[in-house]
């Protein structure tokens, strides 16, 4: 491609709430994505998220302010309850979201099928990291651009980008998963809420903080300890892959999966652009609208950099980040795996 | 982070506030409540189930502890002088000055929790849903309890501000 | 149609003779219909048994087993997706497909769609069945009421569907490998330590509570799924084969304990007693089927009203 056409890639940001939403857009956001209060989204959690007027009232302050919407329809239905699903896509259609995030099969053959037009984005839940697995999707179901899961590396990236017919969207911020998205089914195995099925991870209602008298805080999720902070010590979310456990040859618990970090590929920002991303993805609509301004705006400039040709200064958003730690995590190399 | 400022302001809002005794808040406390629920009722749309709740929200470095009761229509907030008697699905327990930031929407959740600064126990998805409403109430929450007491208000709010700055 | 057993592909790393040698007994002693064979966790593994998959094959025909080829859950590096292309290009065997690229390189085929693919609804069964699939074997979270649906839609698409019956559930895939991280190590210098553990390496929680156990870059449960006493249910709802997933233990002996409970020789609460007893250390666990925590071990009257 050539350097001189290429698009300026597009900053795709949260909102979990209208507020956040709307932050978004005054912070510099090209793209909100967003999901209904139900299950039809993979960030279904207790407070968060959009009735039908919010997201009527939301479309309109964005379009009136240049900015697209994406809605999150990115969870599995499970037979016999499609209908919710068929419904959220139906009102997305009518008022008009820019783009669906779809990872199931069926819902984005229904869309196709019965809204034909609407543009469709893979979601990051639908775990397509090859060629063939992105072209099953653009040739069944017209998909238009693909959200990376997060574990190529740059040249990796690059060399998809030249084999596949559509945009590529990467996380570039952000709560860092380490499972294959789409596939995991550890939190239902605890809690009984399904990532897939219910937009769930590690639910709030099955999370529980315990703390002893010398100040140790226990954090569970259902019946099982994910991990112990001493006085001092940061805590994280009782996520299970970001745990502690005991294996038989480790003297002590270990992170046996990752630590808790964040996601933050500030210092790879030119190289992925060079690689030819469409667009960068910042996670956390489950954040406030704190964190939606402060992270989008250090992004908006520094990409707004890295297009002019400037070398790209983030602001510190180390506060932000999962026990104020963060990772290029795959991206930087093949050794993380 | 401000872990260092709070240390060196952490008495300022104790010193000022310790001569008055807990229930000569809970009025006042109750107006701003009640100002606020009828300032933005979707408030309690995005609670839900969680209005029904009662929430101990304990002030690290305070004489007293508020139990707040978001129910749609008649909001209550009482002051106690500890938390030893109140009954509560939730507790979060924090400085004065992050809750206040929490409140202004000036600081991520998130962020304080990983910090530890802030502390959650009990229901806690009653928390994190109160967390997600209350951060869709644009504008300030503290800057509308101000206004109600005026120019006096304002200022103090701005002072408490001014602390963590 | 009678109920069939399948035996689903050796998810664990085993020396390659004592892979041979398991599907050597398989073939000749265990009551089962169609075996899945082939590498679905970690691509580094595959040459490794190799040299022994044509014997194993063969032996499999001869008594009387059909054999599936499964394809990796995950396929993202050159040889991986090399992998999936070479086995998704013969005619003379049926494929199981365990990811959309293998998806890709079936359409216009008969193939089997895996459990690793996400095929929640009958929305997606339809599209599939389009496109090539006539068997399915349905994601192991996927709740026992969402099967009529799914039993219904099989029907309309002349497709018939699976369903996992015992052995460890997969929970969780990954591009990193856990048992090498375990062993301060990376995938990509393992030296195969996976192969110290025949059924997975177990986590405990920091209170010392079993959890989950580590296979590769693969997680799955510490307990032993178990639907001895949904069988039944299944089978008036529309499924018409059972899985077992292969640990190291008598294999053999836990097919002729579902293969009694299908025929109606033996009840279902003795036969699932049997299995209890063959490994303690391995408890049992339904909680997905009543959309419950898959951990949990439902039973009697809690199962009867869910």
């Amino acid at each position: 491609m050539q350097e001189e056409t290429r698009k300026k890639p597009e900053l795709v940001c949260p909102a979990g709430t209208p507020a956040a939403f709307r932050t978004a857009v005054d912070a510099g956001a090209d793209d909100v994505y967003c999901g209904f209060q139900n299950a039809t989204n993979a960030r279904n959690f207790p407070g968060l998220n959009f009735m039908l007027d919010e997201l009527e009232e939301a479309i309109d302050y964005a379009h009136r302010h240049g900015t697209k919407v994406l809605l999150a329809l990115n969870t599995f239905p499970p037979a016999g309850q499609t209908q919710l699903w068929k419904q959220a896509a139906a009102d997305g259609a009518r008022l008009g979201v820019d783009a669906f995030i779809v990872a199931d099969i069926g819902v984005a053959r229904h869309i196709t099928e019965k809204h034909p037009g609407q543009r469709l984005h893979l979601s990051v839940q639908a775990g397509a990291p090859s060629v063939e697995a992105i072209k099953f999707y653009c040739e069944e179901f017209g998909v238009k651009r693909v959200v990376l899961p997060r574990i190529l590396t740059v040249p990796e990236i690059k060399s998809l980008k030249s084999e596949i017919p559509c945009e590529i969207e990467t996380f570039i911020f952000g709560n860092h998963g380490l499972m294959a998205e789409g596939r995991c089914s550890l939190t239902n195995y605890a809690t009984g809420y399904s990532t897939n099925m219910d937009g769930v991870c590690s639910p709030a209602g099955d999370v529980e903080y315990k703390e002893d008298e010398d100040g140790n805080v226990r954090s569970r999720l259902a019946d099982f300890t994910i991990d112990c902070f001493g006085c001092g010590q940061n805590a994280g979310y009782p996520t299970i892959c970001k745990g502690r456990y005991h294996a038989p040859h480790r003297d002590d618990a270990y992170y046996a999966f990752e630590e808790p970090v964040s996601l933050n590929l500030a210092g790879l920002l030119p190289d992925l652009i060079e690689a030819g991303v469409d667009a960068f993805k910042i996670e956390g609509r489950q954040r406030s609208r704190a964190y939606v301004r402060a992270v989008v705006e250090a992004w908006r400039k520094a990409i707004d950099d890295v297009v002019e040709g400037k070398p790209p200064e983030i602001a510190d958003l180390l506060a932000f980040t999962e026990g104020q730690k963060q990772t290029q995590g795959a991206f930087q190399s093949k050794k993380w795996r | 982070m401000a872990a260092r400022d709070l240390a060196r302001f952490k008495d300022v809002p104790k010193h000022l506030l310790r001569p008055v005794p807990a229930w000569v808040y809970t009025p006042f406390l109750q107006r701003a409540a009640g100002h606020i629920a009828r300032k933005h009722p979707r408030l309690f749309r995005r609670l839900g189930p969680h209005s029904h709740k009662n929430f101990l929200i304990q002030f690290t470095n305070l004489p007293f502890v508020l139990l707040l009761q978001p129910h749609p229509g008649h909001v209550r907030i009482e002051v106690f002088r500890d938390a030893r008697h109140v009954e509560y699905d939730a507790k979060i327990s924090g400085s004065f000055l992050d809750m206040l930031r929490l409140l202004d929407g000036r600081m991520d959740g998130d962020a304080i929790f990983f910090s530890r600064a802030l502390r959650v126990e009990g229901d806690t998805e009653a928390v994190v849903s109160l967390r997600n409403a209350l951060d869709d109430v644009e504008g300030s929450i503290a800057g509308d309890v101000a206004d109600l007491f005026g120019a006096p208000g304002r200022a103090g709010l701005s002072f408490l501000r001014r602390i963590e700055a | 149609m009678d109920a069939q057993l399948t035996l689903g592909p050796v998810l664990f790393n085993w020396d390659p003779e004592k892979w041979r040698d398991f599907y050597f007994r398989i073939a000749d002693e265990a009551p089962i219909d169609t075996v899945y064979v082939g590498e679905v966790v970690c691509s580094k593994r595959a040459p490794l048994f190799e040299p022994f998959i044509a014997e194993t094959i063969e032996r499999l025909a001869k008594g009387g087993k059909k054999v599936v080829f499964s394809t990796l859950a995950e396929v993202m590096l050159p040889r991986e997706r090399k992998m999936t292309e070479d086995l998704c290009a013969a005619d003379e065997y049926m494929v199981e497909a365990n990811d959309a690229s293998a998806l890709y390189r079936l359409r216009g085929k008969p193939h089997c769609v895996g459990p690793f693919v996400n095929a929640y609804n009958e929305e997606t069964l339809a599209v599939l069945a389009e496109l090539g699939a006539k068997h399915f074997t349905l994601p192991p979270e996927l709740p026992g009421e969402a099967i009529p649906a799914m039993a219904v839609a099989a029907k309309r698409n002349k497709v018939s569907l699976e369903v996992q019956v015992y052995g460890r559930l997969p929970l969780a895939i990954s591009a990193r490998c856990y048992h090498a991280r375990a062993h301060g190590k990376m995938k990509d210098n393992c030296q195969y330590v996976c192969g110290e553990d025949a059924d997975g390496m177990p986590l405990k929680t920091i209170d010392g509570q079993d959890f989950l156990v580590v296979n590769g870059v693969q997680t799955l449960s510490h307990l032993c799924l178990c639907l001895m006493g949904e069988l039944g249910v299944m089978r008036k709802a529309g499924i018409t084969a059972f899985r077992l997933s292969p640990h190291s233990h008598d294999m053999v002996g836990v097919a002729h304990l579902f293969r009694d409970v299908l025929d109606g020789k033996a009840e279902a609460a003795q036969a699932t007693r049997k299995l209890e007893k063959m490994r303690p250390d391995m408890p049992l666990a339904n909680g997905f089927f009543y959309r419950k925590p898959g951990h949990m071990w439902i039973t009697g009257d809690t199962a009867q009203a869910a």
